[in-house]
């Protein structure tokens, strides 16, 4: 059948592909939210456990107008960004350095690997305690996060770069710093990109926990005082909110990896 | 006597660790005169992309000495880039990096040696019109069929204008009709530009339709074991290879080949 296909209606079936999404998404998330909203008026349910979504819809919008959470956005902003920064600045270079240098690598490698094992949340209540409850712990726990997917990737990508590609470099006795700008950079993006997308993510769930546990700022802390407040409409809102900022940082990134590697496959796959 | 462009005097190569060493090449001595099309054909494991990437620089000798257009190649363990720069390199695979438009990869080596852009893009064009790829100077290499992207290495070799062209296995990875118009192609490129080519190659038509001179190397270790004067006058046709005349020098490396395979 699919072979059969004019050439004019396969270009159309993969152009609706494309849009398939824009389709199907509306429509599950409306499928969820009516079944949301049966299930609390059917069971009877309190809505202090489980508030209408025409609740948390008001909600949200009304905290779109309140600047206090606003305040609160703009700190877990910054504390997810400033501490991902932190993470790609030392991910990127520890990274290369690790993949061109092989004592390095060989040294470094053990308390690496201890340390991706070992679950970096846990460490959240040690943060606070050395550095404050201040910001500084929020970024340091987003840093942390971030850090490893960044490191990894990165070196991965400098590693995997073609012989080949190396070859004609060395050829044409390109100096250390061209093969580094011209190949080894360009030929690693892609993966420092990956690592950039799942870091972005980890820096906000550090950010958020860091403010779980203490201060006085940011969602994550707008999130607890609700809760223990019993707003749930509110504290629902507050979620919508965090989700909205983590599709907001991971569409950066991807709009990123467009730009910046039109010519890699990856560019290519959409979410 | 004009001097040649490439000499080998006595080199040698050994791979490998102190335990197990392997001889890849017995010491050698070779020359390859000004624009002549020299072509190193052998089984695999002779030395001949070894003898080639020693020339090329990618690879350094364990004793004798390399000179290119009379300047030594290697000084103290260190190669010596005023040698390179007579040298363009071709791959078995086209090696053209991926995130670089046809035209950035043709002129990625003027990039290199800071030639403006506006010179480089220019020069880009003229190569892409001469290896026969105009049109495709603005798309990806994976846009490219695989001919069109060794046309396009071919053309970034030529870019700086080296008198000496080395190519190792160029045209291995392509469908036998693609590589016999590569030949063709091959063949007009050298004869407009004149340079000194040395290729490999396990393609015995291959190197009796391209060669002026063929060496060929038997193996373990690697050493030269005969030399053929190819006497066909230029361009030669692809009917060259039915005639009476060719066919008796492939008969000839092939059974010398089946003898020291």
């Amino acid at each position: 059948m699919a072979e059969a296909a004019p050439a004019q209606f396969r270009k159309r079936l993969v152009t609706m592909q494309g849009a398939l999404p824009w389709i199907t998404t509306p429509i599950l998330l409306a499928t969820l939210v009516l079944i949301w909203d049966s299930y609390v008026r059917l069971s009877g349910i309190s809505p202090l456990i489980l508030p209408r979504p025409g609740a948390v819809w008001s909600a949200w919008l009304e905290m779109l107008r309140d600047p206090r959470a606003w305040h609160h956005t703009w700190m877990t902003v910054y504390a997810t960004l400033t501490g991902f920064t932190y993470a790609t600045v030392i991910g990127v270079v520890l990274g290369v350095l690790i993949a061109r240098i092989r004592w390095l690598e060989q040294t470094l490698n053990p308390f690496i690997v201890a340390t991706q094992v070992i679950p970096k949340v846990a460490l959240v209540p040690l943060f606070v305690l050395w550095f404050g409850f201040g910001i500084t712990s929020k970024v340091i726990v987003a840093a942390v996060l971030a850090f490893f997917p960044i490191l990894t990737n990165t070196a991965m990508g400098v590693k995997s770069i073609d012989e080949g590609h190396r070859d004609v470099m060395v050829s044409l006795n390109a100096t250390r710093w061209q093969v580094f700008r011209r190949l080894e950079l360009p030929s690693a993006l892609p993966f420092i990109i990956t690592g950039l997308e799942i870091g972005i993510v980890l820096a906000i769930i550090g950010a958020i926990v860091g403010e779980y546990l203490g201060g006085n700022a940011g969602l994550g802390h707008l999130l607890i005082a609700r809760l223990n407040a019993f707003e749930t409409d509110q504290m629902f809102a507050v979620l919508i909110h965090m989700s909205m900022l983590g599709f907001l940082f991971y569409f950066t990134i991807g709009a990123l990896r467009r730009m910046l590697v039109p010519w890699h496959a990856s560019a290519r796959i959409r979410v | 006597m004009t001097q040649p462009a490439i000499t080998f005097d006595a080199v040698e190569k050994w791979y490998g660790t102190r335990d197990e060493p392997v001889h890849a090449l017995a010491a050698t001595d070779l020359a390859v005169a000004e624009a002549e099309f020299l072509v190193l054909l052998g089984p695999s494991g002779c030395g001949k992309t070894t003898l080639l990437r020693m020339i090329g620089g990618l690879i350094a000798p364990t004793s004798g000495e390399i000179a290119i257009e009379g300047r030594s190649l290697w000084r103290g363990g260190q190669r010596q880039a005023a040698a390179l720069s007579d040298l363009g390199m071709v791959f078995q695979d086209a090696n053209l990096f991926p995130w670089l438009s046809i035209e950035q990869n043709i002129a990625l080596p003027l990039e290199l040696k800071g030639v403006p852009k506006a010179q480089r893009a220019a020069r880009a064009q003229e190569l892409a019109r001469l290896v026969g790829i105009q049109g495709f100077e603005k798309r990806w290499p994976r846009e490219l069929s695989g001919g069109m992207r060794q046309r396009a290495a071919i053309a970034r070799a030529l870019s700086y204008d080296p008198r000496i062209l080395l190519m190792d296995e160029p045209f291995g990875a392509l469908d036998a009709m693609t590589r016999e118009a590569m030949n063709l192609e091959l063949q007009r490129i050298w004869l407009a530009t004149r340079k000194t080519i040395v290729l490999v190659t396990h393609s015995i038509a291959e190197a009796v339709f391209l060669g002026d001179r063929i060496v060929l190397l038997s193996p373990r270790p690697g050493r030269i074991d005969m030399v053929v004067d190819v006497p066909f006058a230029r361009p030669r046709a692809p009917d060259l290879q039915s005639t009476v005349e060719f066919q008796d020098i492939v008969r000839k490396l092939r059974h010398r080949l089946a003898e020291i395979s």
